[in-house]
């Protein structure tokens, strides 16, 4: 047995943990079933963990399998990062085409979540760019799923199925052609919510990247920064290795974010970016992964942990409901120093179960105090349960079982495709009470 | 960066190439340059796609795998001759074993045979067949893969210890009679590293170090020709202590 956490920190539990092998895969799944694949544990809440029981760590399933060139595909095991593909193939002029807020998460755990990036607008989410994949069940049979040729209905349910059709053991990952690892971006600060929605209206046809930082406490108009980038011509060129690698050493015995340090925080961070205005050229790393540079960042939430919460909300009544939220944090008077908007373009969902649909998405992060802070989430729940949206499976720790059920309508389908011998504690607090 | 494409590609074995630390270890010299890499192990399987990974890594590299049970004379002298043919090694690593139950070596001499074979006898044995032909270039660096075990005897894995034993006392023998040759013999002495060998120590709960770090540890011994390398370093400390601890205290500890 040996402990494992998910990124928010929340819980500790004992598991029994099996460390897959390429070699004996299917017998170390159908030995040890049920369970739930663990990879990088960057899922915020409990779709990786099953307490008291297997978790398969799917690590070292990380060998590359093929790279071909002509088709602009790599064929990878799904424990392989997505970090270590990119370094790997930039230098030959390929990058990921979708990737979240981090590359130090596992290809497996990117398709069983569907994660998308600040470009859903131009490539989708993750799972729109895997062109097959490897689905090990834990009755022993292996299954090949592709969009368009074999399984596609097994496919579609394992695309954001949150690990529950079987053990991912590998992918075909679309490839996208770049010159060089810089992008051109844009810093534009804003003084409204509907500033963000006109710069998110007018950037999406000449950006790929758009993203968007605001300060939740500066009001019902919020004060904030859009960020949006395009790949550059510059060419890669190869550096030395100087980058230091910052770590959160210790977790502090109390959250660093609270009702002192988050008004300091968030002026501050405006104004030093404020100060970035204007277009400059950045590496795609800092651009995309500003957290990876500081290893452990979770721990600066303390030792209770934190919650994230992430919504989308459907474009007729984004700005309303976004205005509902940050009012209600108001008046629970909690804050948030990571606070997201982007909003998703109407795209064919690749999964029966992928999160993003046309709308604005919300994401903010919240210390755990308890059930001061579940008491406002459920505050929150209830004005996008209200508004048809949706939370992000990937990110959350505490959705009610009806919350879940009424934001994927797909659920029932989706049942279909489940395996048996899989189970974790989210499926077990939002499908299975 | 600015190498010729003329420049000496470096000429690396790895014997027990399926191993955890010696994949990683492959991963590393791929990634600085394209080498010439000849992969020996008993899973073809393994080694297959072990060799495709690497490939994938890097397209220059020329990779040759070669299937051996590695256990007796005859065929690791087989073996030897085999990858020795037209191949003069900058680099040899042994990297072979097996974590053997203590508890079952006690119950079953065949099994503490087995696993002094595979961990002991065989290392010993390749190292023998391979320092010949690298003494006869003047050149190269030897690097076997032993274990903290080796250094004192304990109750809870002493038929491995005693294996990963011999192959230190004779690679410092080989070390010993090498002194003054341009034929350098590295001694890797691992702590408990997350492999697949050691999954179930894990699952008990053991810290371990990944086998990234300390296969990095291992090519930077190969690169400085260290003569003895803990990995990680800490083992160093730990093992100094260890093998020097009064057997009255040594006795009353339960490792």
């Amino acid at each position: 047995m040996s402990q494992l956490q998910s990124w928010g920190r929340l819980s500790q539990a004992e598991h029994h943990t099996v460390a897959l092998s390429s070699q004996s895969l299917g017998k170390q799944i159908m030995s040890t079933s049920p369970g739930i694949c663990y990879g990088m544990g960057r899922s915020y809440g409990d779709s990786c963990l099953n307490p008291g029981g297997t978790a398969w760590l799917t690590r070292n399933l990380d060998r590359l399998i093929s790279l071909d060139t002509k088709t602009a595909t790599l064929h990878c095991e799904s424990g392989a990062l997505l970090e270590d593909i990119q370094r790997l193939l930039l230098p030959r002029g390929w990058l990921l085409p979708v990737t979240p807020g981090t590359q130090k998460i596992t290809v497996g755990g990117a398709i069983a979540n569907d994660v998308h990036g600040k470009n859903h607008h131009v490539f989708g989410t993750f799972g729109e760019n895997v062109t097959a994949l490897t689905l090990q069940r834990t009755d022993g049979e292996t299954l090949i799923c592709s969009p368009d040729g074999e399984n596609p209905d097994w496919f579609q349910a394992t695309v954001g199925g949150l690990g529950l059709t079987g053990v991912i053991t590998s992918a075909v990952l679309k490839l996208r052609p770049v010159t060089g690892p810089w992008l051109t971006a844009e810093t534009i600060p804003y003084q409204s919510l509907s500033d963000f929605f006109t710069l998110s209206r007018t950037s999406e046809s000449d950006w790929e990247h758009t993203v968007s930082w605001f300060d939740c406490l500066s009001g019902n108009q919020p004060r904030g920064i859009f960020l949006r980038a395009n790949h550059n011509q510059q060419p890669f060129k190869p550096e030395p290795d100087k980058k230091r690698q910052l770590s959160f050493p210790v977790v502090p015995p109390v959250s660093l974010v609270n009702r002192l340090t988050l008004k300091p925080f968030n002026t501050a961070y405006y104004w030093l970016n404020k100060r970035k205005a204007g277009i400059s050229t950045v590496h795609y790393e800092p651009f995309s992964y500003p957290l990876d540079a500081i290893s452990n960042w979770n721990r600066m939430y303390g030792p209770k942990g934190f919650y994230q919460y992430q919504c989308v909300i459907p474009p007729a009544v984004s700005q309303d409901a976004v205005g509902e939220l940050l009012s209600i944090l108001r008046k629970y008077r909690q804050g948030s120093f990571l606070a997201v908007l982007k909003t998703f373009s109407d795209r064919k969902p690749a999964g029966l179960l992928s999160f993003p649909k046309s709308g604005t998405t919300l994401a903010l992060d919240f210390p755990n105090r308890g059930q001061k802070t579940t008491a406002l989430l459920d505050a929150m729940d209830s004005v996008v349960s209200r508004a048809n949206g949706r939370l992000y499976p990937a990110k959350d720790a505490r959705m009610s079982a009806a919350m879940f059920q009424q934001g994927y309508p797909e659920l029932a389908r989706f049942q279909a495709y489940r395996d048996p011998g899989i189970t974790s504690a989210f499926s077990a607090r939002t499908i299975d009470c | 960066m600015s190498q010729p494409s003329t420049s000496h590609r470096p000429n690396i074995i790895i014997i027990g190439a399926t191993s955890a630390m010696a994949e990683q270890c492959a991963r590393i010299w791929v990634s600085r340059q394209a080498c010439n890499l000849l992969l020996i192990g008993r899973n073809t399987e393994a080694l297959s796609s072990i060799k495709a990974d690497l490939q994938v890594r890097s397209p220059e590299s020329v990779i040759d795998v070669q299937m051996s049970a590695m256990e007796y004379a005859e065929e690791i002298q087989a073996l030897t001759e085999q990858a020795l043919t037209d191949r003069q090694p900058d680099t040899v690593l042994i990297a072979h074993g097996t974590l053997p139950d203590q508890q079952q070596c006690q119950d079953d001499i065949k099994q503490a045979e087995q696993a002094v074979r595979i961990n002991g006898l065989s290392p010993v044995l390749l190292a023998e067949a391979f320092i010949k032909q690298m003494l006869e270039n003047n050149k190269g660096t030897l690097a076997v893969i032993g274990s903290v075990a080796g250094d004192r005897g304990r109750k809870s894995n002493y038929v491995y210890g005693a294996a990963k034993g011999l192959v230190t006392r004779y690679l410092e023998g080989l070390q010993h009679r090498l002194a003054g040759s341009h034929v350098s013999v590295v001694i890797i002495k691992p702590g408990p590293t997350d492999t697949p060998m050691t999954a179930h120590l894990k699952a008990a709960g053991q810290k371990m170090a990944t086998s990234q770090a300390v296969a990095a540890d291992i090519v930077s011994a190969i690169d400085h020709k260290k003569p003895v390398c803990y990995t990680p370093g800490k083992w160093a400390l730990i093992m100094l202590v260890i093998r020097n601890l009064p057997r009255f205290i040594f006795n009353k500890m339960d490792i």
